[in-house]
This record gives C-alpha cells, structure tokens and sequence, in this order.
C-alpha cells in the first residue's frame, strides 16, 4: 500500500511498487488528463508536479512516491489556491492564447510550464526553449505555447498585456 | 486577432461546463461520462439533421466531423449559424454517432470545411427561412418583410425568437434534399461570422483535463490489454507461444490468438490483465515464435531502388494527367532538365498511440476510441467479429492527433476480437513501438521529373513520374481512378504532379511500388501525396530558374498564366493560378525576397508555391523559408518562413491560422528533423527518443498572411505543409549552391551535397 497525496486528498493504492505513477493516476484513481505518450519519458504527455517539481509520471514508480505531494492537471488551479471552477493562470492564458490543438500533450506542456513559471517567473525565450524541450507538441502548436507562456508571465509585469 | 474581447465568453463556456463535472479532487464517475460522444443529440425544431434548436433558444449543432486538434465543431458550427442568423452565444454542438442518417463519415484530406460548407450553409438557410415564415404567421405580418438577426425573426419594431416560436410549436417546416438544393445562399455581403474571428469551443476541456480520447473511456467491467506484435505486418503466423512466465505476472488475466477474418491482424496475440502496466510486462514476458513474414528482409535502400527502377520503365504504372506529346518535344531537345527527387519513410507519432475501447451492449457492439474515417472502418470491424454492421456503433472521441493515421482505424480490430474471445469489455492500449510497429507510414518515394524549356524560360515539355506505394489501393479500392491510357491510378497518391504552371505538354505517370505494399502498408500522413510530389515539382522549377539565370519567383511568376487547364473553375477554383501569382507576388513583398542576396554569408532563401490538397480543392499558398547552413557540421537552422496563404472564406480566422502554423511547422519537421527508415521490414525508429520531430527550440519566426475574400473556403489541415520543405531545400542552394534532392535533410546529407 502506498499513500501519498494527490490534488490536496490523501490517497492510498495497492499496485505493485513499480507501477509508473501515470498508470496509477489513470487507471486506478481515474485522473484521465494525465496523458500516456511514449512510456520513456521523451515526450513530456505524462508530466506532473511532485513536490511542485515537473516529473515524468511514465517513468516514476510509485514506491518512490509514498509520502509525496503529487498535483496533476485536474488540480492544478486548487493547488495555487484558486477557487472551485477557477483556473490557474497558466490554464487562463491558455486558453487566451488558443494553444491546444489536439490537445493531447496540452496538460503535459501546463504542468511543464507552471512548475517553470514557479522557478521563474519571468523566463526569456531561451529559457522557455530550454523549459519546454521536453514537451512534444504533435500538432506543433508551439508558437501559441510559447505565446500564453508569456501571457502566464505578465501579469506580473504591470500594464504588459501582451 | 480579437482573443482578448472574446476572453470572457470562453470563460463563461468553461464555467458552464464545469458545472457539470470536476475541476479538482478526484474525478467523478460523471467525469468519465463526458466523452465528446454520446451525448445526448439537440431536441426541438429539426428542419434538417445537421442541428435542433430547443424550446429554451438553445442551439445544437451535429458534428459528424472528428476534433482532432482542428476546431472542427466550432468551425462547422459557425457556418450553419451564418445562414440560420443565429445568436453565437445560443450555439453548442455534439459529435455524433455512426448512424447511417449522418451519411458518410470521413474527416480527412483537409476537407470537412470545404466540403459541408454548401450542405451546412443551405441546412442553416432553411432553418432561417422557416422560422421566418412561422415568425411572420405569428406576428400576423408578410414573411417578405421579416428579416432574421440573432435568433430572432424581426418586422420593424417587433420581434419573436427562435426559441419562442419552438416552444409555441409554431414551426416544424421539413426540407426535402430538392428543396435544400435550390436554396440560394445570401451574398457574402450579408455575413455576420464568416471571415471574423471567435474563440474555439473545444479549447477550454483540452486546458483542465477533461477531454476525453479515446485512451481515457472506461466502462464498467472492463480489462486491459496491449497487443504483441508480429515480426513485420504480413504473413506472419504464430507457431508457438509460452505464457508461464507471464503468469507470474500479478493480475495476467489470459493470452488470445487473434483468428481475424479481415486479415488485418497477421500473426497477432493480445495479452489481458487487470491493469494495462500488468499486461504490459506480461507481453514482455511470452515466450512467441513465428514463422513465415514478407519483407523480413528489406530495406529502405531495396525500397528505394525498386521505385527507381520502376520511373524508369516508361511501361510500369498508368498515366494521371496528359496533354500533347511530350515526347515529341523531349526526344528532340538540345537540352532535357533531369532531376531525380527521393523521399524517405516517415512516421505519423501521432502523441496518443493506437487504442480502442470495446464492449458489447445487449445485441450493440460498441467501439470507443478515436476514429478518422468510421464509413471504412465500421464495416471492416463488422467482418471482423461476423456481426451484422447495423449491430455496431462507433463512438469517436476527441483524438489524440490523427494526421492519417487513424484514417484506417486497423487497430481497432485486435480489440474487439479480444473482447469477443473473453466475453469481456476491452480497452486495448497499445506501447509507443507497438504503434511504430503497427504504423502505416508514408511510402517512400521515387520521382523523376523531366522538363524542356525555350531560351525564354517558356515551359515546352514537362514530364514527371511518381513511385510510391499507393494509400487507397489496399483499404478503399473503391477509391482508385482510371488511368488515362488505361490502367488504374491512386489519385491520392499522386495528387500535386498536375501543378498550376503553364505547359505546353505534360505527362504524369504514377507507378505503385508493390515491394513497399509487400513490407508494410503504406498510410496517408498529414498533406498525402503533395507531401512528397510538390518536393520534386518545386525542387525541380528552382533548378530549372537557376539553369536558366533567372530569378526563381520571377521564373514561376511568368509560368503562372492562369489559361487553359489552370483558369480554375466555380466555385472551388475561382481564378486558378491567377490566385497562385497572387499568393506569390505576397510572399516575395512580405519576405524581401528582393534582398535576399544582401543576406550574410551561409545564409539563403527559398521559394515554393504549391496548391494542395487538388485541383478539386486548392489552397493557393507561396512560400519562403530563410536558412543558415553551417559548411562544417551541415547543421541546417531554420531561421524565418513566410506563408502568403489565400484559402478563400475562413469559417474560423484564428482556428486557420492555427492550422497554418501547426502545418508550417510539420512541413519543417518533415525535411530537417524527422524521417525514419525501413530496416528489415519495419521503422527503425519506434520510439521518441530517435525519432524527432521538431521541438520548442527549433521552432523559426512564422510570418503567415491570409488573403481576405468570399470564395468557397477550401481547406487548411494539411496545405500548409506542402511548399515547406522544397523552400528549405532551395533556400539551402541559395545558401550554400549545394543542391538536394531528397527528404529529409539531414546534416550528413548536406555535406554530401556540399562536397559534390
């Protein structure tokens, strides 16, 4: 049994201990939003926050989360405190940039580009390049994430509004 | 772009929809319910099937399109709602089932715009005309002097809504398929949404993680599964299989031999377990051996030489477009421009790889799973599991990128065999290789382009042929052409060699390469056969401007005569290649291609028009890319594109430009970063750790620009994609006088051409 917490609940699971976390979340705890792309931590679909840090879910055995805080897409915008039907910036900027196409990497690239965002607040496009060139877009959608990127950036820069 | 007025109804959308379900915690069972399928169609006054609109005001739209990442309902529904004069905000829609009322049901060839866009437009003018008419009745008024705005039908100061005269039963006008037809569309004058931007509907669920593919349906009851593979695609039989150590694995459930009386599946097992990670290890662990396989032996080389063998043998293959005597003209020319133009096996990596969820509900068959072309892939199901095709619904969810690949939906076949042997709902998942393994790539190819040209740069002979292997010969024959001299011919593999340039003579030969259909099947990837037909034509334009010492857009420019064969026609075409030059003179503008040769030394620029996806639907775009090589490594940066894009009416502006940029961007991936090989039969690269498609910090600046006009819309999925890679490689001679003629173009392949 492995408990740890996920999107502020505390859960508790009996899977083999090298279960991959992304597996756990879809399959027995039904967090869907978390993607399955190459299993081998290439293209950055199954990307969560475990202790506030970007990781692979495919990759990372849930032995070696007991105890953790682990956040997916789903609660994301409670995570930074945000109200119930709230998103979180990055999300709200997403969505103003219109960057989802399939949308299948799309809570991978979120994730990815909260737990960047958090590290630094205000990146520059060579810090965005390097932040985000684990995640994959198929679609190619990349000038609209680099795009809300930005826009998840300015608020904190007054009267930018981009 | 108008995004930021429009913020707040996206967020109103949003909230509206969340009502419905989880924003955080764990997801509620009611989270797994809201799959894009399977809810529940628009109820009230239904003058066609295509929407319903609700005693409420309510709106509905029905989507028989797929949302594969092109804002597809949103699109579609804004074209309805332009005739019907609806209130945007009354609209919603719902993706629909594979009832046989819907018609038939593909979404590909970057068509689901261009060809609703008369069915749509006319089932939304009756909508508008009779309500109209109920409007006028019960305002005691002439119908000639009601006008429709916003949902409502207007005389002077007085006004009735949509949904009013639903709830007082006031309308139920029915249209016959002659009615409808004689509708007259009102002029593009009178157009309140067309042309002008929105927000996409489907975006807000792609942002919290409660959009639902085909990966993400469960139903009660259901077990994994994860297929194991064959040697290669055909002729593979299992001999023997060993499942002892697999049993060791906890919650193995059982292995199936899949016996499919398609034949799609050759040699296949499906291993069952209670968890997808249990089935998973469980199939790494099975002791299979397999005998027979055809192609076990070859390569992308074998492939690759048969197809120049057979462009080579003026008898292989069946003629796709003639005019005049080429020959005549070609046998006695001083001087014939001969280019050989190769492109290499790609792959799709479409993100969310092949699955299907499979289930049997009373006397229904079910299928969940993501789905480009249900009216093929149905029916071959059905065979599959020996069920009448009425017993079967596909449920499509929003997929995880289609780009072809879920065009032929094979995988869904091992899949609901498995839940047919165990009696079981099955959800089949299959690894990132298993998919590269199962892919049905496109082809590699083999062209070869002869041309004759006067001192003037008049074009006298143009002669091109094509091998590749054929997308539509195995799954939909159907679908095949007759060659002009006889023969068949796969129009959608050859599509693009009947270019807009004024000739004298022309000659198109497409051969099928029948080595490439004995290794693998060959799939239709994002931009089909002008992917690969317009590398050669426009790779080959630029050698024949540069022999010549012109100018290459000056060069194309003067071939652009728009007489004859490329007037264009009504009302796909309008203006044919006169629309081109347009496209053309833009790009130039936008890009300083004037100034190209003030750019620093290594660094050039390239030109490419092309006009897919076919005549019958051509997307008129020039473009331009900008490079810098480096002579030492052949490293390849990819600095600017500039597309000057004319694509007639946009039913969504920012949804176009979205597809734009995405197939900007596939074009660059597919000739610098990506492309794999044939090695013994199969890819050699299945995963995303060797094959690499572009990423963030390879993207270059994009400058797109839309021509604005009321012509029919035509379509944007994948025309984009096309001139890409030929304005790469023309930009690379520009830069460094190194010509290539083959895709992709990797720095090893630069030298080579630096050094030659």
């Amino acid at each position: 049994m492995v408990k740890f917490t996920l999107n502020k609940r505390s859960v508790a699971v009996d899977v083999p201990g090298d279960t991959p976390l992304l597996w756990v979340l879809r399959d027995e705890l039904g967090m869907t939003g978390t993607k399955f792309g190459c299993g081998i931590a290439q293209c950055g679909a199954c990307t969560v926050h475990v202790y506030g840090q970007a990781r692979r879910s495919c990759v990372t055995p849930i032995s070696s989360i007991e105890g953790a805080d682990v956040v997916t897409i789903e609660g994301l915008a409670a995570s930074a405190g945000m109200a119930q039907g709230e998103l979180h910036p990055v999300q709200a900027a997403w969505i103003e940039a219109q960057a989802p196409q399939c949308g299948y990497c799309q809570s991978g690239q979120i994730m990815q580009a909260a737990a960047l965002l958090a590290e630094s607040p205000e990146p520059t496009d060579e810090e965005i390049s390097a932040g985000m060139a684990g995640n994959l877009c198929r679609c190619m959608a990349y000038i609209r994430i680099r795009k809300a990127i930005k826009l998840a950036a300015a608020p904190q820069n007054e009267g930018n509004t981009q | 772009m108008t995004q930021h007025s429009n913020f707040s109804m996206t967020r109103r959308w949003f909230l509206a929809l969340a009502g419905a379900g989880v924003t955080t915690g764990v997801l509620s069972t009611l989270a797994f319910a809201r799959a894009p399928v399977g809810q529940a169609m628009g109820e009230g006054f239904q003058p066609t099937v295509w929407y319903a609109i609700a005693a409420d005001g309510k709106i509905t739209m029905h989507i028989h399109m797929a949302e594969m990442g092109q804002h597809v309902g949103t699109a579609l529904s804004r074209i309805i709602a332009e005739e019907l004069e609806a209130d945007w905000d009354d609209v919603e829609f719902v993706h629909v089932d594979t009832d046989p009322k819907w018609g038939y049901m593909i979404t590909g060839g970057s068509w689901s715009v261009n060809h609703n866009f008369f069915a749509f437009s006319r089932a939304g003018a009756a909508g508008r005309m009779a309500l109209i008419e109920a409007g006028a009745r019960e305002m005691g008024v002439p119908a000639a002097e009601c006008i429709a705005r916003k949902s409502k039908v207007i005389h002077g100061k007085q006004s009735i809504s949509y949904g009013e005269l639903v709830a007082r039963g006031s309308v139920d006008r029915q249209f016959s398929k002659e009615e409808l037809k004689a509708i007259e569309l009102k002029p593009a004058s009178e157009r309140r949404l067309l042309n002008r931007d929105t927000v996409a509907r489907d975006v807000p669920a792609k942002v919290d993680g409660s959009a639902i593919y085909g990966i993400d349906r469960t139903i009660d009851g259901m077990v994994y599964a994860r297929p194991v593979m064959p040697p290669v695609r055909f002729g593979s039989r299992v001999t023997n299989w060993d499942d002892t150590a697999a049993k060791a694995v906890p919650g193995y459930i059982q292995t199936v031999e899949i016996n499919d009386p398609t034949n799609t599946c050759q040699g296949w097992l499906v291993v069952v377990a209670e968890s997808w990670t249990a089935a998973s290890k469980a199939v790494d662990l099975l002791n299979v051996t397999w005998e027979g396989g055809s192609g076990k032996d070859t390569n992308e080389a074998d492939l690759l030489a048969e197809g120049e063998r057979l462009v080579n043998d003026n008898t292989a293959g069946s003629l796709f477009v003639l005019e005049g005597e080429p020959d005549a003209v070609l046998d006695t020319a001083e001087k014939v421009h001969e280019g050989l133009y190769q492109t290499h096996t790609v792959l799709h990596m479409q993100l969310e790889p092949g699955n299907a969820l499979v289930w049997q509900d009373g006397d229904t068959w079910r299928v969940h799973a993501g789905n480009q072309w249900q009216s093929l892939t149905l029916p071959l199901v059905a065979k599959a599991l020996e069920i009448d095709p009425a017993n079967l619904v596909f449920e499509t969810s929003y997929l995880g990128g289609g780009f072809g690949r879920r065009l032929f939906c094979d995988f869904v076949v091992p899949a609901a065999l498995t839940a047919k042997a165990i009696g079981r709902p099955v959800k089949m998942v299959m690894a990132r290789p298993d998919d590269a393994q199962f892919d049905c790539p496109r082809s590699p190819t083999v062209q070869k382009i002869r041309s004759v040209t006067d001192e003037s740069g008049a074009m006298r002979a143009y002669d091109h042929a094509c091998a590749a292997g054929w997308s539509t010969a195995p799954i939909a024959p159907a679908f095949l052409a007759d060659g002009i001299n006889g023969g068949k011919v796969d129009p959608f593999s050859i599509s693009g060699a009947d270019h807009w340039y004024t000739a004298e003579t022309i000659r198109v030969r497409t051969v099928k390469n029948e080595k490439v259909h004995e290794t693998f099947l060959p799939g239709n990837l994002r931009s089909v056969a002008p992917g690969y037909t317009l590398w050669a034509v426009e790779t080959h334009m630029d050698e024949v401007a540069n022999k010549l010492g012109q100018d290459p857009a000056a060069f194309r420019r003067s071939l652009l005569n728009a007489s004859g064969r490329n007037a264009g026609e009504a009302p796909h075409a309008v203006g044919g290649a006169a629309r081109l030059r347009e496209v053309l003179d833009r790009v130039v503008e936008k890009s300083g291609w004037a100034k190209r040769e003030d750019l620093p030394e290594g660094t050039g620029m390239g030109i490419a028009i092309t006009a897919g996806q076919e005549r019958a639907m051509p997307t008129w775009i020039a473009t331009v890319a900008q490079v810098r090589v480096d002579r030492d490594t052949g490293e390849v940066t990819l600095q600017h594109l500039w597309a000057s894009i004319d694509a007639g009416t946009l039913a969504h502006p920012d949804g176009a430009l979205a597809q734009a940029e995405g197939a900007l961007l596939w074009g660059a991936s597919m000739a610098i970063h990506e492309g794999t090989e044939i090695e013994n039969g199969l890819p050699r690269d299945q995963n995303l750790d060797t094959y690499t498609p572009m990423r963030m910090h390879q993207v270059p600046e994009l400058h797109i620009d839309f021509v604005t006009n009321d012509y029919m819309p035509v379509g944007l999925g994948e025309p984009g994609v096309i001139g890409v890679a030929p304005a790469i490689g023309n930009a690379i001679f520009h830069a460094t006088g190194a010509r290539l003629r083959s895709i992709p173009m990797r720095p090893q392949d630069v030298l080579k051409a630096l050094e030659s």
